[in-house]
């Protein structure tokens, strides 16, 4: 098809090339398979080594999984079970989750009240989904301040006016920090924003909900945190750790980028200090050495002690991603903000930590599926988070001996979780390419 | 870089409304800024009247672009005064931000907002510095797009752009808060050569309609038709300064003469 004259310089093209199908191996599976599996010979040996590999493996897992035993009463009765229906392997005994899914979820919480924590995974549904997703409606937002208030009552219980008592101090703080600025002044404002609600909470809150509550009882019943356990543990410690380490972690990280002396080097050596020892050691130190320091008449909640833990935490690792995020930032983005005469809290809120933190969702995203993985530590000090109520399950002695199968089953909730929260960082990734870099 | 090509005249220069007041817009005297211990700006004065264009050039790192960045304190002088439209730049948050707003800037690598539309680049800081309402900051934004006629691209991001449209967006997003005097910080530097002319067009109607400019630039052809002052600057210290013709066709002092020959010599 050819009309080019090689011999001579000069050429002119009189007739276009029409355009033509690509040959076989070229498009669709064919080419696929030639140029991921068989595109040479060790490629080839390869991919039927690891074809036979994996065929092995499943050959061995699937029949006893999918065999498993999902009704018995022990692990005595499982092999019973097994034994008479003349199987020749071993198969799953499924039947521990059955029996005993509702400890693995809820923990020793009252069964009669499982609505409650049911109830507030909705809440938290509800709450997270207009921040996950723009196109929920923006006035969820305000569902979503008062959701934490919500869900605290939900889950312990006790007279409602508690958390409406508390919640009113972060009202209190609010108006003072809007209203309060043209009577006060900038910074007598933020300060007195955050001391009176302060004194609120610790002089006033207490008797209001008391007076209240004598007025309008309204209430559930309540519930300790030592009867909590399970998954439903883990997430109320590992939400609780995301939601508040993600706004401090943040800021340590802009406290480590600023030029005052003295907040610079306190958010340096709290990331350090906290980064520099193992979770395990802070959580043993939330939960024993905290009680010498404080007044004995103080009792001040093992679970509480442990979400703050975590959150401090999980907040120093936030804070040297995010600090990472603003580094990437060419100089120029704070230059263009300052010189639009934008001050410094309004350049860092709508030029730079949206930048930054969108560099930095797979290192955030990443450090808060370490956190939620992460509570399973709690067990060491006594919480029964799934990992610690398989140990109870099998102290029962219907079930002494069962590892894989709770194993399996706390291990594929865990992967649920965290793969989600995955997935969701990629497609937040992706929404928010705006076409640059 | 040769005349020809940079170059943008395409049209008769409007001259009707560029003249120079009596009133001072920017005064700079004994003003002295050190890097550590590298004294890179020496002992600058310089006065500005309002509607004046003036063009700064001189070797790299002579100081140029330190000097017209510490007239919105994006670099801070250790020594001097700096007077911009009767406010003291001192170390008070308040007074920058105020003449920071009232400055606007452009810079050699357009510092546009990457994650912001043309639209919201150009509304942003009207609304959270001006607290204008955001209706009136889209009608003033769409004014300037086009003006630097690009209002059909106001709902890209800026990296859908090309270079000079980009900066051409940067222009105006200053231009949205009214600033009374205009920085340029080489603003043609990064451009392709086909898109220096689109970006020098804008800078010329803007002189056209009396703004106050310094320009950080190459571009002599634009020095020669649109600045009523030419500043040369090495070491840190201005060397020469005159009328543009005067400038170009009789330097006097040795170093001038030799950055001439050397930037219009090929």
């Amino acid at each position: 098809m050819s009309d080019t004259h090689a011999q001579s310089v000069q050429f002119v093209r009189d007739t276009m090339i029409p355009e033509q199908d690509a040959p076989i191996t070229e498009k669709g599976a064919v080419k696929w398979v030639r140029e991921n599996l068989f595109s040479s010979w060790l490629n080839a040996i390869l991919t039927i080594v690891s074809i036979l590999v994996v065929y092995w493996v499943l050959a061995h897992i699937l029949p006893w999984m999918l065999g498993g035993i999902w009704v018995a009463e022990s692990l005595t009765q499982c092999r019973e079970i097994r034994d008479a229906s003349g199987i020749g392997y071993d198969v799953a005994c499924w039947a521990v989750i059955s029996d005993r899914w509702h400890q693995l979820l809820f923990g020793f919480y009252p069964s009669g009240l499982y609505w409650r924590p049911i109830l507030t995974l909705i809440v938290f549904g509800a709450a997270i989904a207009p921040i996950l997703f723009s196109g929920v409606s923006r006035k969820m937002l305000l569902f979503s301040i008062a959701a934490p208030f919500l869900a605290y009552w939900l889950l312990w219980g006790g007279s409602i006016w508690g958390p409406v008592a508390a919640a009113l101090g972060f009202v209190i703080g609010w108006a003072i920090m809007t209203y309060g600025e043209g009577v006060l002044g900038a910074l007598a404002s933020i300060i007195a924003a955050l001391v009176v609600p302060i004194l609120y909470w610790l002089f006033v809150a207490g008797a209001l909900a008391g007076v209240l509550q004598d007025f309008l009882p309204i209430g559930i019943e309540n519930i300790r945190s030592d009867q909590f356990g399970g998954f439903m543990l883990a997430l109320i410690i590992g939400v609780s750790g995301i939601v508040l380490s993600l706004p401090l972690g943040i800021l340590l990280a802009l406290g480590r980028q600023s030029d005052l002396f003295i907040i610079n080097k306190c958010s340096v050596i709290f990331i350090e200090v906290i980064r520099g020892v193992p979770l395990i050691v802070w959580l043993f130190t939330a939960s024993l050495l905290l009680n010498y320091f404080l007044p004995p008449e103080v009792s001040f909640d093992l679970m509480l002690r442990v979400i703050i833990m975590v959150t401090l935490f999980a907040s120093a690792y936030i804070a040297e991603v995010v600090r990472g995020g603003l580094a990437a930032l060419p100089r120029g983005q704070y230059e263009g903000a300052d010189s639009l005469g934008l001050d410094y809290w309004q350049s860092m809120r709508l030029i730079i930590l949206p930048q930054a933190l969108k560099i930095s969702i797979p290192g955030i995203v990443s450090t808060f599926i370490g956190l939620f993985k992460d509570t399973t530590l709690v067990v060491f000090i006594g919480l029964l988070d799934p990992i610690g109520l398989s140990n109870a399950i099998r102290a029962d002695s219907d079930w002494n001996g069962i590892y894989w199968e709770l194993f399996i089953f706390i291990g594929l909730c865990f992967f649920i979780f965290c793969f989600s929260m995955s997935r969701y960082s990629q497609w937040l990734e992706r929404k928010l390419t705006t076409g640059h870099h | 870089m040769t005349d020809a090509q940079t170059n943008p005249k395409t049209r008769e220069i409007d001259r009707s409304q560029m003249a120079v007041s009596d009133e001072v817009a920017i005064d700079i005297s004994g003003m002295n800024k050190w890097y550590g211990t590298f004294h890179v700006l020496r002992d600058i004065d310089l006065t500005v009247n309002r509607g004046e264009r003036i063009v700064i050039c001189g070797p790299s790192g002579s100081g140029k672009s330190t000097l017209i960045r510490c007239i919105n304190a994006l670099e801070e002088h250790q020594q001097g005064r700096i007077v911009v439209d009767g406010t003291e730049l001192s170390n008070d948050v308040k007074n920058i931000d105020k003449i920071r707003s009232e400055v606007g800037m452009c810079f050699q690598h357009f510092n546009l907002f990457p994650h912001l539309t043309i639209l919201e680049n150009c509304t942003l800081a009207p609304i959270w510095v001006r607290k204008t309402p955001k209706k009136e900051a889209e009608e003033t934004a769409m004014h300037f797009l086009n003006k630097v006629k690009i209002p059909e691209q106001a709902d890209k991001y800026p990296g859908q752009l090309s270079g000079g449209q980009q900066q051409r967006v940067a222009i105006a997003r200053s231009l949205c808060m009214r600033p009374r005097i205009m920085l340029f910080d080489e603003p043609t530097s990064a451009l392709d050569p086909e898109m220096i002319k689109e970006v020098l067009d804008t800078m010329i109607e803007l002189a056209e309609e009396g703004m106050t400019m310094l320009c950080v630039t190459h571009e002599m052809g634009f020095a020669r038709q649109v600045a009523n002052r030419v500043i040369f600057m090495d070491d840190g210290q201005i060397v020469e300064q005159n009328e543009p013709e005067a400038f170009f066709t009789n330097p006097q002092s040795d170093r001038t003469k030799l950055f001439l020959s050397q930037i219009l010599g090929h």
